[in-house]
């Protein structure tokens, strides 16, 4: 690739459910969100748009809110909230609203709403269009406090009133209507069905996981603590990544579905935001590393992004939206005689052989230590490929896998039981 | 019970070189050791601690868990955090070093741990059911602090015999106080032997037959009334150059210089210039500690050449941050000065023979000249008795410290020539398995 070809200016710009952005980065409906001069600094630094903190009826939070997990002494690498929708007067929020829409005219601003009746819906979304929202967002999602209240994902869970308020919702609006989704159910595709069968424009998922963060073992209460009581939270942040990327892909592939999706779920920079988009997203929504480390980590987001697009030779988003999704396969569709092994570059090689507990207590005992030398042998004959000593080596590129070219033609389980093709000897199964 | 310490010592001008970590940093630090499997650090270290696994203790906050691995394989592991060699034993090995990236801070984290459990009054460890048998240790440091409480766990009675009025050893008189100042020394001493049951008895000499000190026991009469002896004398006096003028008021060994200012006051008011002889560990360690009282001007005086000297390099590194200077391929030839003072030393440059130069002579001027080209060895102690074999002053034993002679054991610096303190709880701790296997009723095994 000539320089020149790779020092084009990429198009950020984008749309979910015909909601435009100068770029796919918006902060989710969270409390980086919850008021005009949040979102004002946010436009600032150079987030794309705003999912505005759930407007419903008035609610009060309690004192403490959230919790953070600790993954090797890396803190909030998942985090919780118990905390609700919007606390603030309807009437300030929606003047805020407008005062942001008019200095920030090119930024999306999308409501997140929760209400209870049809009539409160189609108020909220008259007030909501009359400020100057560019699109609303169904908050079918919120795993604590609302649900009880038939709110929430108590409506995410159930495809008939899921679709029943989503229809209210798209008959009384103006503008795109997205329904976020809750990751709490078994499979997140009639759920999707659902949102489109009631005329949504998109959906943006996930929400946020129920869960318990952690206990205060000395206490003998849960995180977070209010007084000598908790209660479930909303799990989100880095750690609920894998599980985003599913729920995103399980929609993008599902043929029945094709509405657009704004992707959420542990975003916490620019390479998570490719992975949404090349699974699907056309935007991302962004809240726990904002709350971590301010609306400043857009930068490196917007830089990366272009980045990588010249790199790859992406001129838009469109063009990446989805790329990875074709690959997204059910396992019995995987070619059984695709075989790779493990090679150890030995001058890479420190010789700390992680790879060697690993692989004997956690795989299939191939990597044997060696006399004279810390650096171990693999037996390439017992090894199955299974790329776990590679995850564990600490030396960038000194673990490899490398494919094998073992003569036998491609052959899925599928075809196997079907046709009975021939597979390859197995390898580890002693 | 050895004396308190005055509180006016020298030593305590001092700041420690290595500051200790706060949890936080602790924490990050540990979280950043691999966790290797067959750990190479656990091989450098002469007791063999467990150090991946004290390590993943502190990630997890579990400092009590962590020192225990600590002291299980090393009870002088406190100390050992402090004085350790570390760059060239554990942290030298971590596999880090291969990366070129910092490798894991061993020695603070396992400060971090042994200070956490002494600040705490954590104790891990209790002596075993007496057996009746009763060991004699001659000497109360490291080696014999070690091998005392080993036997203790065992069961065994314990009586150490201190010449000195001081008990700790080269830990308490010897080390450097940018590492580790006295008084931790004397912690630790009374920490180890919290255990119980380790009679100490100071001010009396061990020797043979003829002893002079009227307190003095023989090694004969330790044979008979004890069912093992383990001895753990250290190392003698300092060596001397035999050059002239090597008696003038201002000339000192070494290690007794840095016993004077580790245990009491010393005056260095007058001093303007000191001249160190000598390229060990020793030499490096008292130019760093001439420096860091004050003394302007620091000159080492050493026979052979930078990359050649038995000091450590990390260490030279400080010392030369500190404003340390030196004259290598140089040997001192006569002391000279006024009124039985010192003021300088002549010194001849030499050839890779170590022969001298003709025409290279040149003077150090000097107030104050330290002697650091080794320490005399005592086996010779030993020597009348048979079956005890002494070779160039060390103590020959097995790799178990068993001399040859029934009942008598030996480890430490007498032992081994002059090693690290880390090497003497080693060896203390393996000889008192030895003895036990030796004289236990029960007839334990160790490995």
């Amino acid at each position: 690739m000539s320089d020149a070809t790779h020092r084009f200016t990429p198009d950020l710009s984008t749309s979910t459910g015909g909601i435009k952005s100068p770029n796919p980065f918006w902060l989710a409906s969270a409390p980086p969100a919850n008021s005009g001069a949040q979102i004002q600094r946010a436009f600032e630094a150079g987030w794309g748009g705003a999912v505005w903190k759930t407007l419903g009826a008035p609610i009060q939070n309690v004192s403490s809110r959230f919790g953070g997990h600790t993954i090797r002494g890396v803190h909030g690498a998942g985090f919780t909230n118990i905390e609700l929708i919007t606390d603030r007067p309807l009437e300030v929020n929606l003047r805020e609203i407008a005062e942001t829409k008019r200095l920030f005219p090119k930024n999306p601003i999308i409501v997140s709403l929760m209400v209870e009746t049809e009539a409160e819906w189609r108020e909220i979304i008259k007030k909501s269009i009359d400020a100057g929202a560019d699109g609303l967002e169904l908050n079918f999602g919120c795993p604590h406090g609302m649900c009880e209240r038939g709110m929430g994902s108590a409506v995410g869970q159930e495809p008939k009133i899921n679709e029943r308020i989503t229809s209210w919702a798209v008959k009384y609006s103006t503008v795109p209507v997205l329904v976020k989704l809750t990751p709490n159910v078994s499979d997140i595709v009639p759920h999707g069905l659902a949102a489109k069968r009631g005329g949504a424009h998109g959906v943006s998922l996930i929400n946020t996981i129920k869960s318990i963060i952690s206990v205060d073992i000395d206490r003998f209460v849960p995180e977070p603590r209010v007084g000598n009581l908790s209660s479930n939270g909303g799990y989100c942040g880095s750690a609920v990544k894998p599980i985003a990327l599913h729920m995103v892909a399980a929609l993008a592939r599902e043929k029945d579905f094709g509405l657009p999706i704004s992707g959420i779920g542990g975003v916490s920079n620019w390479r998570d935001a490719v992975e949404f988009i090349l699974l699907g997203s056309s935007t991302v929504q962004v809240c726990t590393e904002v709350m971590l480390r301010g609306y400043g980590v857009v930068e490196d987001m917007i830089d990366g992004l272009e980045e990588y697009m010249r790199t790859h030779g992406f001129r838009t988003i469109p063009e990446m939206v989805g790329k990875a999704v074709p690959p997204f396969q059910e396992w019995g569709d995987l070619d059984l005689n695709y075989e790779t092994v493990a090679r150890i570059d030995t001058d890479k090689c420190i010789g700390c052989q992680l790879c060697v507990a690993a692989c004997h207590d956690g795989a299939h005992q191939c990597i044997h230590p060696q006399e004279h030398t810390r650096v171990p042998r693999i037996d390439e004959s017992e090894c199955v490929g299974c790329n776990l000593c590679q995850i564990v080596c600490p030396v960038p590129g000194c673990i490899t896998m490398e494919e094998v070219d073992n003569g036998f033609t491609p052959a899925t389980w599928n075809q196997f039981v079907n046709d009975g093709i021939k597979l390859r000897p197995k390898k580890g199964a002693h | 019970m050895a004396p308190a310490l005055t509180p006016n010592r020298s030593e305590t001008a001092f700041e420690d070189f290595k500051l200790p970590l706060l949890r936080d940093a602790a924490v990050a630090e540990a979280n950043r050791c691999l966790f290797c499997h067959d750990a190479p650090c656990i091989k450098a270290c002469p007791t063999a601690i467990d150090i991946p696994q004290f390590i993943r203790k502190i990630t997890t906050d579990n400092v009590r868990g962590s020192a225990k691995t600590i002291f299980e394989s090393n009870i002088l592991g406190m100390s050992c955090a402090r004085v350790c060699p570390v760059e060239v034993l554990c942290v030298g090995a971590c596999v880090y070093n291969e990366l070129e990236q910092p490798p894991i801070e061993i020695g603070k984290l396992q400060r971090y741990a042994t200070d956490r459990a002494y600040e705490a009054g954590w104790t891990f460890f209790e002596a075993g059911e007496p057996t009746g048998k009763r060991v004699a240790l001659i000497g109360a440091g490291p080696a014999s602090l070690a091998a005392a409480h080993e036997l203790r766990r065992f069961g065994h009675a314990c009586t150490i015999f201190e010449k000195r009025a001081t008990i700790g050893g080269l830990n308490a008189f010897g080390v450097a106080p940018y590492k580790m100042k006295a008084d931790r020394a004397m912690t630790e001493v009374e920490w180890v032997l919290s255990i119980g049951g380790i009679e100490v008895k100071t001010g009396v000499g061990v020797g043979s037959g003829t002893s002079t000190g009227a307190n003095d026991v023989s090694l004969e009469s330790l044979e008979r009334e004890f069912d093992a002896v383990f001895v753990g004398v250290g190392l003698g006096a300092d060596s001397k150059l035999g050059i002239p003028g090597e008696e003038r008021a201002g000339v000192h060994g070494a290690v007794a210089w840095i016993e004077a200012m580790k245990l009491g006051a010393i005056d260095t008011k007058s001093i303007r210039r000191a001249a160190v002889i000598g390229g060990g560990n020793t030499a490096i360690d008292v130019v760093r500690e001439v420096a860091g009282l004050g003394i302007p001007h620091v000159e080492m005086i050493y026979r052979g050449t930078r990359e050649g000297m038995s000091g450590y390099a990390h260490e030279w590194t400080a010392a030369l941050a500190e404003g340390a200077h030196a004259e290598w391929r140089a040997v001192a030839t006569t002391i000279e000065g006024d009124a039985g003072r010192v003021e300088r030393v002549r010194c001849v440059r030499v050839d890779d023979n170590k022969r001298p130069i003709a025409g290279s002579e040149f003077v150090v001027e000097a107030d104050l000249v330290l002697l650091a080209i080794g320490q005399s060895k005592l086996g010779a102690m030993l020597a009348s008795l048979g079956g005890i074999t002494v070779e160039s002053g060390r103590i020959r034993t097995d790799a178990n410290g068993f001399t040859g002679r029934a009942k008598w054991y030996a480890g430490g610096d007498c032992r081994n020539g002059g090693k690290e303190v880390v090497n003497a709880a080693a060896e203390g701790k393996r000889a008192a398995q030895a003895i036990d296997a030796a004289i236990s009723p029960k007839g334990r095994a160790h490995v």
